[in-house]
């Protein structure tokens, strides 16, 4: 018999810790962490952000209006209060960690995108031709060097 | 009321006007014209309208063109212009209601004041009557070619004056002039009530 490797499925569970994104309501788009389950559709969540623009008050969540994310807060007691949850949320970095995720990097980008100017949308428009020409310039370069040789 | 004779009636009298009552009255009181309460207000325009701002022409001969903001005529009429040189948008008089005004604004401030002055007196823009008027025999000739519509050397130099410095404000930022020179138009998924200017 072949050795078969096992590996384990890294579920994204719902779980004390687990931080959610929001993706309905008041707080659409914001982080929260999960502090304690109500039952199988609900959690009470708390995110107390760093960002003042981005906290997220104690509050029943149905799972329906969440999107469980990578990250979670290890350890963190049941229903701990906001107090501590804030303290482990700045012990881990947690909005660091968002910033840097490649969901929350797309989401700033489609923001700033949103936000931008006519004169500044010409901008970019002619901005992004230009690198085109450039990008395909060198490539024919590569691609003739390619056909001599 | 006591105009008239008495007058003698067998025993008793009686007074007997001098004009009689009106037999007949009109049934319906007589209308009075209704007075006029509106007044005439000096048009407000929007505050992004402020003198430079780049505005995107949306109706008319030149509809998508991105013009300069010159100033504010009455009654809610703008005077813009292209610069002519960049767009092809003459020193024009457009309404309000039909322009979207950008975030972008150039310096204005070196324009000639006596020929903007002079451009936007209300009558700078009349046509001028033609002195011979169209015959019959002409309009019926064939193949003779119409004449072509010259633009008066006046207006020209006009145009020249007021766009000078604003062409010379233009050239000092990157991508400005094509931006100018650029028509606007919506593309597929664009949502204009949702876009930012």
């Amino acid at each position: 018999m072949a050795d078969i490797d096992v590996t384990l499925a890294s579920w994204k569970l719902v779980e004390v810790g687990r931080l959610v994104l929001i993706r309905r309501g008041p707080y659409a788009g914001k982080l929260a962490a999960v502090v304690e389950i109500v039952d199988h559709r609900r959690v009470l969540v708390d995110g107390p952000s760093g960002e003042e623009q981005k906290i997220v008050p104690r509050h029943v969540l149905p799972l329906a209006h969440a999107t469980l994310t990578h990250f979670v807060i290890p350890q963190l007691p049941r229903a701990a209060g906001t107090g501590p949850v804030k303290k482990l949320w700045a012990k881990n970095e947690i909005d660091g960690k968002w910033a840097k995720s490649g969901f929350a990097q797309k989401t700033d980008r489609a923001e700033r995108r949103k936000n931008l100017t006519d004169f500044e949308r010409f901008k970019v428009l002619r901005l992004r031709k230009q690198a085109r020409y450039e990008v395909q310039k060198s490539y024919a370069k590569v691609k003739a060097a390619a056909a001599k040789s | 009321m006591s105009d008239g004779q008495t007058k003698q009636f067998g025993k008793g009298q009686r007074l007997v006007p001098a004009q009689k009552a009106q037999k007949w009255y009109p049934v319906d009181d007589e209308s009075q014209p209704k007075k006029v309460r509106k007044s005439i207000r000096p048009a407000k325009v929007r505050e992004t309208l402020q003198p430079g701002t780049i505005l995107i022409l949306l109706a008319g001969r030149f509809r998508g063109k991105r013009v300069v903001l010159l100033k504010h005529l009455d009654q809610g009429v703008l005077l813009v212009t292209g610069p002519f040189k960049i767009n092809g948008v003459p020193l024009r008089r457009v309404n309000a209601r039909y322009v979207i005004a950008t975030s972008k604004r150039i310096d204005i401030a070196g324009v000639d004041a006596k020929t903007l002055e002079k451009v936007s007196t209300p009558d700078y823009f009349t046509k001028e009557k033609k002195a011979e008027k169209k015959s019959e025999e002409a309009f019926f000739k064939q193949g003779e070619k119409p004449e072509k519509k010259k633009v008066a050397s006046a207006r020209a130099a006009d145009q020249k004056a007021v766009d000078q410095s604003i062409l010379s404000s233009v050239k000092k930022e990157e991508f400005l002039s094509s931006y100018l020179a650029t028509t606007f138009s919506l593309r597929n998924g664009d949502k204009p009530h949702e876009m930012k200017w």
